[in-house]
């Protein structure tokens, strides 16, 4: 047994307390969804997890319905103080259920249980008691006194973080004032299912908010539906744009985070070891479903071999499998669709004349999965160095001065993240300035925190999501 | 003695810091309320439009760059200006709209007033809206407010000064450069302000001035790539709803149409509309 062989230490499924069938959770009851139902898989062996309702425009005007009741009769007449104290429930619900809710997470979308179980659910729960605590403190947002909500708010998350972006949507949006109509990914319902019986255990009052499931449709119901006052969308550049268009005209307000293409700099006087694991967080963390990936490597010339021989030693211990297993580092790709985007992009690159190297390792049978990939070689004008590839796949380029790593690094549409390392502080703080992103990690990456806004430049996306500055995109007036 | 024969200024596009006549050879009457000739404004075509676009993106750099103390002072040199040649604006004012002469002198006077307000928010409004953030672990995080990049304006169309000045000062303060359509009936207060923008150390190409038909010229500023925020305050005659359409293919911000002569009354949130917050997480060491 070679050092890198383990016993599989799978987490046991068994805390879960799933049902065969989850309707629509609307005015605070699950209910059937008009539409054909749909069933959600594990991307890791393609078997059935659950049936899941669909919602029609029908269920979304009920669900708006019972927003817009909730907001008039309830929630905006409640104090500041007691919607905190339903959201500080939320969140104590939230750790009391953590690792059912980590295991769920892993089960539907195939991140590593040591991802879901350690970052996705732990930040779920620090998101709503950090904006529990805003709720009767709204004076102090930035606006000016006695701000007010928008009131009933539509809310559309991405499939990468499930629970996570339910969290970053939710909380602040509560906090505020407002109602809520939300609909999950297609691919990754079940956390929002569950975390719907959350709310019923926080006895938070019925329609303050409402999970409607489905595809693209239900999306745009709650998009084009004319009571809806706030559209919060997180997803990809392209959905973004036609959101865009189609509030073009109304008073709904909108925010959006889109797609990336982030810069992770490297100068040559870095801390190597910390580099090295801050390049592969950066892009290999939850298999590169990540928008501010650190997807583009941009590594001083002089130490470009020495990073990327350290980056193939450093991948080939890496760990792909069963998502549940606690010793699984790479887990499953979430959908054969973004299977095939990844395949696709990945032959484009080699085929543009970029060199591929791929981590040996053992690709379960079933199930969705991509090796852990790195193009050298890479031109700026090559596909994999200006799209967003949304998995576990790294370019590497390379820069002589700091000037062209920035000129680089600024040389895309988007704008959401990036990366510098080196131990020179000055040098990081006059990079970090020019850099056209909306979150700089230095000597770091992938960090997220409640207190700390994350959003884009450019087309990355518009708004703010943490901190003090995410509440803005749910607050209006107040007095100067 | 015979009365002096006056010597009419030629009204032109601003662009770059330079004054151009339109690239088309266009030009349209500007007239008193009674119909009485006053000038030829030039109208100004698509191409003047991607030029300006052109030199307002060149110029983000140097503006954005420099110190907001510095910015706030360049600023507060247009007021110094505008103050000198109130006499000139109000006749103007006089001329294009008819209005009384109290009433042109208090236009002119709440302009310069906005100009100092904003001029002073320059070294200020990063303070207001960034913050440091206490995150959970061993980091040092701040958030701060940085300049969009080139704003595309059309300005109301109500007033001839104070109103284009309110839209084009806020998008200055963080460092933003700006592509500006005139109001259409009293473009030529702008065209003045022009020519204090340029004696006032405005770099060129910062506030860029175009004359002539906001519904031609508006469609090409909305949809131009480089141009990545839309203040839309004068826009509510237009088709402004396919604006913010054509804007939306590149995520331009957009802010909607005012009306009435209040319009872009000044705020805090009309600086912050053309901001961007970046957020930087530095390490600390363990010591």
């Amino acid at each position: 047994m070679s050092f890198l062989e383990y016993a599989p230490a799978p987490e046991s499924r068994s805390i879960l307390k799933l049902r065969d069938e989850y309707g629509l959770f609307i005015d605070g009851e699950f209910r059937p969804g008009a539409g054909e139902s749909f069933t959600t898989i594990s991307p890791a062996d393609e078997k059935p997890i659950a049936t899941i309702a669909s919602g029609t425009q029908a269920d979304v005007d009920a669900a708006v319905a019972a927003a817009r009741k909730a907001y008039d009769k309830t929630w905006s007449k409640m104090s500041g103080r007691d919607r905190g104290k339903y959201l500080f429930r939320i969140a104590r619900l939230v750790q009391e259920r953590a690792r059912e809710l980590a295991v769920a997470e892993s089960l539907d979308n195939g991140k590593p249980i040591k991802e879901s179980r350690d970052v996705d659910v732990p930040l779920v729960a620090a998101w709503f008691f950090y904006y529990a605590g805003w709720a009767d403190k709204l004076d102090y947002a930035g606006l000016g006194a006695d701000p007010k909500a928008l009131g009933v708010a539509g809310q559309i998350i991405p499939w990468n973080f499930p629970l996570l972006m339910l969290a970053w949507k939710v909380a602040p949006a509560l906090a505020a004032g407002n109602t809520v109509v939300l609909k999950p990914a297609e691919t990754t319902p079940l956390s929002a299912l569950i975390f719907a019986e959350i709310l019923q255990q926080a006895d938070l009052p019925a329609g303050v908010v409402n999970i409607v499931t489905g595809a693209g449709a239900t999306g745009a119901a709650i998009v084009r539906h004319p009571d809806v006052d706030k559209i919060a969308f997180t997803g990809s550049t392209a959905v973004g744009r036609e959101i865009a268009k189609a509030v073009a005209g109304t008073d709904k307000k909108l925010t959006l985070e889109l797609g990336g293409k982030a810069a992770n700099i490297v100068f040559e006087d870095a801390p190597i070891d910390q580099a090295i694991e801050g390049i592969v967080n950066g892009i290999f963390f939850n298999q590169g479903h990540v928008c501010c990936a650190g997807s583009r490597l941009l590594v001083q010339e002089s130490i470009h071999d020495e990073v990327v021989d350290r980056l193939k030693t450093r991948l080939s211990t890496l760990r792909l499998g069963d998502p549940l297993d606690k010793n699984t580092d790479i887990g499953a790709i979430n959908s054969a669709e973004q299977l095939q985007r990844i395949t696709e992009l990945s032959r484009i690159g080699e085929e543009e004349g970029a060199v591929r190297w791929s981590a040996d390792c053992a690709i379960p049978e079933n199930g969705f999965w991509f090796a852990p990939t790195i193009f050298t070689n890479v031109q700026a004008s090559h596909r994999i160095a200006r799209d967003e590839v949304f998995g576990p796949v790294l370019s590497v380029l390379t820069f002589r001065t700091p000037g062209e790593a920035i000129e680089k690094a600024n040389n895309t549409p988007y704008g959401l993240s990036a990366g510098i390392w080196s131990d020179k502080g000055s040098r990081i703080l006059a990079v970090a300035d020019r850099l056209r992103a909306g979150v700089v990690w230095a000597n770091t990456f992938n960090r997220f925190d409640p207190s700390s806004p994350f959003g884009g430049y450019k087309e990355s996306g518009y708004g703010r999501e943490g901190g003090r500055h995410g509440l803005l995109a749910y607050l209006k007036g107040g007095r100067a | 003695m015979s009365k002096r024969l006056t010597v009419p200024k030629t009204y032109k596009l601003y662009i770059g810091g330079a004054f151009p006549r339109s690239e088309s050879g266009r030009t349209y009457e500007v007239a008193t309320p009674k119909g009485e000739f006053l000038a030829n404004a030039a109208l100004a075509s698509r191409k003047d439009t991607r030029d300006a676009v052109l030199a307002a993106r060149g110029a983000v750099k140097g503006w954005s760059g420099a110190t907001a103390y510095n910015r706030g002072q360049v600023l507060y040199r247009v007021a110094e200006i505008l103050e000198g040649r109130k006499a000139q604006f109000a006749d103007e004012i006089v001329a294009q709209t008819g209005a009384s002469r109290g009433g042109a002198e208090a236009e002119v006077d709440e302009a310069i007033d906005r100009w100092v307000w904003y001029a002073g928010w320059c070294d200020k409004f990063a303070q207001v809206a960034g913050n440091g953030n206490p995150v959970a672990g061993p980091y040092f995080n701040i958030s701060v407010p940085e300049p969009t990049g080139v704003i595309g304006v059309i300005a109301p169309q109500d007033t001839a000064l104070v109103g284009i000045v309110s839209a084009i000062a806020p998008a200055l303060v963080s460092g933003n450069t700006v592509v500006v359509v005139a109001s259409q009936r009293y473009p030529l207060s702008a065209i003045s302000l022009a020519e204090v923008l340029a004696t006032s150390d405005v770099p060129g190409g910062v506030v860029n001035v175009l004359t002539g038909s906001p519904a031609e010229l508006a469609p090409w500023l909305a949809s131009h790539p480089d141009v990545h925020g839309l203040d839309l305050v004068g826009a509510g005659d237009l088709d402004w709803i396919d604006l913010q359409i054509a804007a939306a293919n590149t995520a331009t911000r957009v802010l909607p149409p005012e009306q009435g002569t209040d319009a872009a009354a000044p705020t805090l949130q009309r600086i912050a509309a053309f901001t961007e917050t970046k957020t930087v997480w530095h390490t600390k060491s363990l010591v």
